[in-house]
């Protein structure tokens, strides 16, 4: 165990390099650089609410801080999973060349997705202030569902990321795994209007509880309820071990078969 | 005084799986596992390697292609895992194994810098005392904010040569690298690998030139398909490698 915060610590300017390419990469020749991580959600947010507090109507209150509360948690999920995914197939040269611990690579790319999602919680706040919606203290709370989202999304990339490297059918069927997702956690809809039989398999999706803890947090001025929290650290550790293991077992063949 | 043994390999033998069909999607997998046709050649690349080195040695590897040098290289380095054996090596080890591989090319060769120190172990703040020394050295000064994509693979080289060898480190590794750039920027490298060892680095060394190998090297390893063939002084093994 101290052998490996050993070779953490060392390798830990390496994880910052690794995060600053990715945030300087994605913005390089671009105008307003960083401030696009805020704008992007905003303008996301703004045309998703034209459409659809005009063409389909949900009896929400602040419709648009609804559907942007769902986006910052489901986008981030998104974001980090699929960027984890090709994490380990995109650091081919350097993996077959010098020893790096590989999960780097993973932690590299959640961590650049967390500061998006940093970003756009920022952005969240902004909006919520300009609707005058109440602030509660219960806004502080939302570290919770946060940390949550991020351990979840961790676990998963690095699943994703191991088997992606002997599976490479992965890349194109996640992202239509992705929009079923999408489908499946009510970022847009209510879970009011959900049937019955559809809602129970919308509330079996992980990541519904960790919308809707967020949102409690966020507008409702609620504390997440015991039950929920308990499953959502349950479902992120199980996902999150889960990943380590299947990485940890398979690392050593990633340069056999990139 | 017996010196100190920095890097022991014993009986280190690799196998790599040859796949006779390569499937790259599960389907196939699957099916194919099922009706248990997964079928693969095996081949090693190295089979049951010993030597150790001391510390202020320089060791060469010399063999023709494919004799495994470069897999025994990737060995020490950690990048690969034997299939058996072990190695054992102590200190930090500064890998030159084809130049260039840690660069991001869409970076400058500035921010370049950082992140292949990184790489290399080294902290920012080391780094920037160390980065004089590599703009000088790779003589690159007026193209260090110009990103990598743009340079030609003789900077491409010079710059990679002087990150990898900042400092002192423990142990280098050198693969077939002193042919890049003109002959004056191949007689610094050497110069500054004759500096190295000078410190107590101890070396290993491949090259297909036996001149390079005998110049740097007191040690060989002799290797022909994976085999140790010989093992012993520079002079002793290069007569009889020269004569076959």
């Amino acid at each position: 165990m101290a052998r490996y915060i050993q070779n953490f610590r060392k390798f830990q300017p390496l994880l910052s390099e690794l995060v600053a390419r990715d945030i300087k990469i994605k913005y390089r020749r671009s105008v307003l650089g960083v401030l696009w991580t805020l704008l992007n959600p905003l303008f996301m947010m703004i045309i998703l609410s034209v459409v659809f507090s005009s063409i389909f109507k949900f009896d929400i209150e602040n419709f648009p801080l609804y559907l942007l509360s769902g986006q910052v948690i489901f986008n981030f999920f998104n974001d980090a999973t699929t960027s984890s995914m090709t994490s380990i197939i995109g650091s081919a040269a350097l993996i077959k060349k010098v020893y790096v611990p590989k999960y780097l690579f993973v932690v590299s790319r959640v961590f650049s997705s967390f500061i998006n999602l940093m970003a756009a919680f920022t952005a969240l706040i902004f909006v919520m202030v300009a609707m005058r919606a109440e602030l509660h203290w219960t806004v502080i709370l939302a570290v919770l569902p946060l940390t949550m989202i991020v351990t979840f999304s961790l676990g998963m990339g690095m699943l994703l990321a191991a088997l992606t490297v002997k599976f490479r059918d992965i890349m194109h069927l996640y992202s239509v795994f992705m929009t079923g997702l999408m489908y499946l956690t009510p970022v847009i809809y209510p879970m009011s209007i959900l049937p019955e039989p559809v809602r129970l398999v919308v509330s079996l999706n992980p990541l519904t509880n960790i919308v809707e803890m967020f949102r409690d947090v966020m507008f409702y001025n609620a504390v997440p309820t015991f039950s929920s929290l308990l499953i959502g650290i349950i479902e992120s550790i199980i996902i999150l071990v889960l990943g380590m293991y299947v990485f940890y077992k398979n690392q050593d063949e990633f340069i056999l078969n990139i | 005084m017996e010196s100190e043994t920095m890097i022991q390999v014993e009986h280190v033998s690799m196998k790599f799986n040859l796949a006779s069909e390569k499937f790259d999607s599960f389907k196939e997998y699957v099916i194919k596992s099922i009706k248990k046709q997964v079928s693969y050649d095996e081949f090693w690349a190295l089979k049951d390697v010993s030597f150790e080195v001391k510390k202020g040695d320089s060791l060469g590897l010399i063999g023709l292609n494919g004799s495994g040098k470069s897999t025994m290289l990737k060995v020490i380095a950690g990048v690969l895992k034997p299939t058996k054996g072990t190695v054992i090596s102590k200190g930090n080890i500064a890998p030159l194994i084809e130049l260039g591989a840690g660069f991001d090319m869409d970076l400058t060769a500035r921010e370049n810098v950082f992140l292949n120190g990184a790489l290399l172990g080294y902290t920012r703040a080391q780094m920037e005392e160390q980065y004089e020394d590599i703009v000088e050295f790779s003589e690159l000064r007026d193209f260090m904010d110009v990103p990598v994509k743009n340079f030609s693979s003789g900077m491409v080289s010079r710059l990679a040569f002087a990150i990898a060898t900042i400092g002192i480190p423990d142990i280098l590794i050198v693969d077939e690298v002193l042919s890049v750039g003109d002959f004056r920027f191949q007689e610094k490298c050497e110069a500054r690998i004759q500096n190295m060892k000078d410190c107590g680095t101890t070396i290993l060394f491949v090259s297909h030139s036996i001149e390079q190998v005998k110049k740097i090297c007191n040690k060989i390893v002799w290797l022909d398909k994976g085999v140790v063939k010989m093992f012993g002084d520079a002079q002793e093994v290069c007569s009889i490698y020269e004569k076959v």
